[in-house]
């Protein structure tokens, strides 16, 4: 067993570790830093398979963005989480059922059909000796056909954040904010009263409110 | 023992049966309910992986970045409805979705 084989088992057994910790978990902001261990490990899975612009993609994408939202969310919401829970035992074994029926059925897709055996012949994209990760990833990802899909997946992520300000977004009412429109649409009519004022005599200008109270000089 | 192939597909295999088993354990809460559906993606994206390492094809690791995008976009669309949801029952119980009598 080489060193790279222990480190395997070591982010194997880990990930998987922390995936169990992430389901079973009774606060959920623990759930979410189990899950960012899981992807860390799973990020150095990546770098043992020599995908290391993905590994490092994970940790920056998954463990900086996705899990921290995950973690703001379940802060920023006041909810019983304990209530949330009622039902767990009980769900248990419906839960060791359909998931027991999942890991039976692709076990003996690996028994049985899969033979360890990989296709020979031309590849889509072959791994070029002599140049990283990244630049083999980014030679194919920027040329056609592939920066096709590159643009539409780009696309989906504007999508998605438009849709989550869109969806997060309100205007409370009585808060004030700045106007453009309204501030341009000003003229020296709406803006500026003259009022003669008399010697000795004071006025406050109208407002909306109140009417003003006009002393005689 | 030397790791080969069958050895990720197993793990991405015990990884999505632990994301579909936290579906069930943890029906009401929404939030448990999106980090097991992220386990289940990493799942998928370590067996693209491990295949485009081992077939020696990088078109894996380019599919495995695209369930990526697609993934953090579902995170994000996601949370932002249970924030919305929450503001407007003070609940995220998933049983207590239906208002549009579904």
């Amino acid at each position: 067993m080489t060193l790279a084989d222990a480190f395997f088992y070591l982010f194997a057994a880990l990930t998987v570790v922390s995936a169990v910790m992430v389901i079973l978990a009774r606060n959920p902001v623990h759930a979410v830093l189990w899950l960012i261990l899981a992807f860390f490990n799973a990020a150095g899975l990546f770098v043992l398979l020599g995908a290391e612009f993905l590994a490092m993609i994970l940790v920056v994408v998954y463990v900086g963005a996705v899990a921290v939202l995950f973690l703001f969310v379940v802060m920023m919401l006041d909810v019983d989480f304990a209530a949330l829970r009622a039902g767990f035992v009980r769900n248990a074994p419906m839960g060791v059922t359909v998931g027991a029926i999942v890991l039976a059925e692709l076990v003996m897709v690996l028994g049985f059909r899969f033979t360890g055996v990989l296709p020979t012949g031309p590849r889509a994209a072959p791994l070029t000796p002599g140049i990283s990760n990244t630049e083999m990833i980014g030679r194919i990802l920027y040329t056609p056909p592939y920066v096709f899909y590159f643009q539409a997946a780009g696309l989906i992520l504007l999508v998605a954040m438009i849709g989550a300000i869109v969806l997060t977004l309100r205007h409370k009412p009585g808060v004030r904010r700045q106007d453009i429109a309204q501030q341009h649409a000003r003229t020296p009519a709406t803006a500026i009263e003259v009022v003669k004022v008399g010697s000795g005599g004071y006025t406050i200008p109208e407002t909306d409110g109140a009417k003003a109270k006009k002393e005689p000089a | 023992m030397t790791v080969t192939l069958s050895h990720y597909l197993v793990l991405s295999a015990i990884l999505l049966t632990i994301g579909v088993f936290g579906i069930f354990l943890n029906r009401k809460n929404v939030i448990i309910i999106l980090m097991s559906i992220e386990l289940m993606l990493l799942a998928v994206n370590i067996n693209f992986v491990a295949f485009s390492s081992y077939l020696g094809d990088l078109v894996g690791q380019l599919f495995a970045l695209f369930v990526l995008t697609v993934a953090a976009g579902e995170a994000a669309i996601g949370l932002a409805i249970v924030v919305v949801y929450f503001r407007n029952r003070g609940t995220i119980a998933v049983e207590d979705v239906n208002m549009m009598k579904g």
